[in-house]
């Protein structure tokens, strides 16, 4: 039985490995830094996924229904799905960004230093 | 030799993969997340807990992740300023109607990360989704005039302010409430889900969003502009 947490759980890692085989197997510089997005995406599924409960929603508390009746403003927790893995994952994600930013200016020097892509190239020019 | 590894490997970690997935959810909420939804709200008034998780709870993190942002950016903008060997085509003007439609919607696109920026204790986003926005109406002035005369004194000066008094502001609840980045007692928390509540969640947000924003145009600005002489660089050579 596939539930939608599964379902999660699978494209996640599904995501990470195609984006390790892109890291390991690939010449070109510039779809080794897409394989590094790609495990990076992943990840990020996967955090969010382990927070997941099916049947709830995001731990906004927008209204006054998803309070406790006690009236002391203490949100019902059975609507809500783990807000930490989501606090993680937005700061990843800019952190991602960041990092992709610096890989692909990396990428720049690289290709104007030895005016190619490929990393066998690279590996030949030893000093 | 090195064609047969790297499958290997690529099998080793599906196994491990496999192994470790947590495939089987939880019933329930763990104790700290129960925390924060049964006390989120008194504690800081802010509707939207995961942001109340990441400015308050969890804000000196949070801190460290803004440096983090800066580190990477400044050290992409480092690698760019190299520019020998790097040759850009000459730039060609965009067509009318682009040109048109982005000086017509920078405006709407950064009012609306304002938005987003300063209803993160309200809504979805927050301050690194709406500095992202704003960056984004940056980048659709720079698709349209690669050349764009861009205020980059103003920018630095932005960056370098609002992470000061993001800082101050930790300082502020150490000073008056006894820990760094501390929420109550600060600033009035106000009434839950309106927008001047939650005390100085909205205000670090902002500064966050203008932050984000200022850094993600610096850097777009010099992807853009990389390989190029500087103008300042070349009245001084001449």
């Amino acid at each position: 039985m596939i539930t939608q947490s599964v379902l999660y759980v699978l494209t996640a890692g599904l995501l990470i490995l195609i984006g390790f085989a892109a890291v390991t197997m690939k010449r070109n510089l510039i779809k080794i830094l897409l394989g590094f997005v790609m495990i990076n995406t992943g990840v990020h599924l996967l955090i969010v996924a382990m927070g997941f409960l099916p049947g709830r929603t995001a731990p906004i508390i927008d209204d006054a229904s998803y309070l406790s009746a006690a009236g002391d403003l203490a949100a019902e927790a059975r609507h809500f799905v783990d807000p930490i893995p989501h606090a993680l994952v937005l700061t990843a994600i800019v952190i991602g960004v960041g990092v992709t930013a610096l890989m692909l200016a990396y990428a720049v020097r690289l290709y104007a230093v030895h005016k190619t892509l490929d990393v066998r190239e690279f590996g030949k020019m030893k000093w | 030799m090195r064609d047969f590894v790297a499958p290997v490997l690529l099998v080793l970690l599906a196994v491990v993969l496999w192994r470790v997935a947590p495939f089987d959810t939880p019933e329930n909420l763990g104790h700290v997340a129960r925390y924060y939804l049964d006390h989120g709200i008194q504690d800081n008034r802010a509707a939207n807990i995961v942001t109340a998780v990441i400015v308050n709870y969890r804000g000196l993190d949070t801190l460290g992740e803004v440096a983090v942002l800066f580190l990477s950016v400044s050290g992409a903008v480092f690698v760019l300023r190299r520019r020998e060997g790097i040759v850009l085509e000459p730039a060609r003007p965009a067509s009318e109607i682009v040109t048109t439609a982005a000086r017509l919607l920078f405006g709407p696109i950064v009012l609306f990360g304002a938005y987003i920026f300063s209803h993160g204790h309200l809504t979805p986003g927050g301050g690194f989704q709406g500095g992202a926005i704003v960056a984004s109406g940056v980048m659709l002035l720079l698709l349209t005039e690669r050349d764009r005369p861009m205020p980059h004194a103003a920018m630095t000066w932005v960056e370098t302010w609002s992470g000061f008094l993001y800082v101050v502001a930790g300082l502020v609840g150490l000073a008056l409430a006894g820990s760094f980045l501390a929420n109550q007692g600060v600033l009035p928390l106000g009434a839950w889900n309106t927008l001047f509540s939650s005390g100085l969640i909205p205000v670090i947000y902002v500064l966050v969003g203008f932050k984000v924003g200022a850094e993600l145009a610096a850097l777009l600005d010099t992807m853009v502009h990389a390989g190029e002489v500087p103008d300042a660089e070349v009245e001084e050579g001449a």
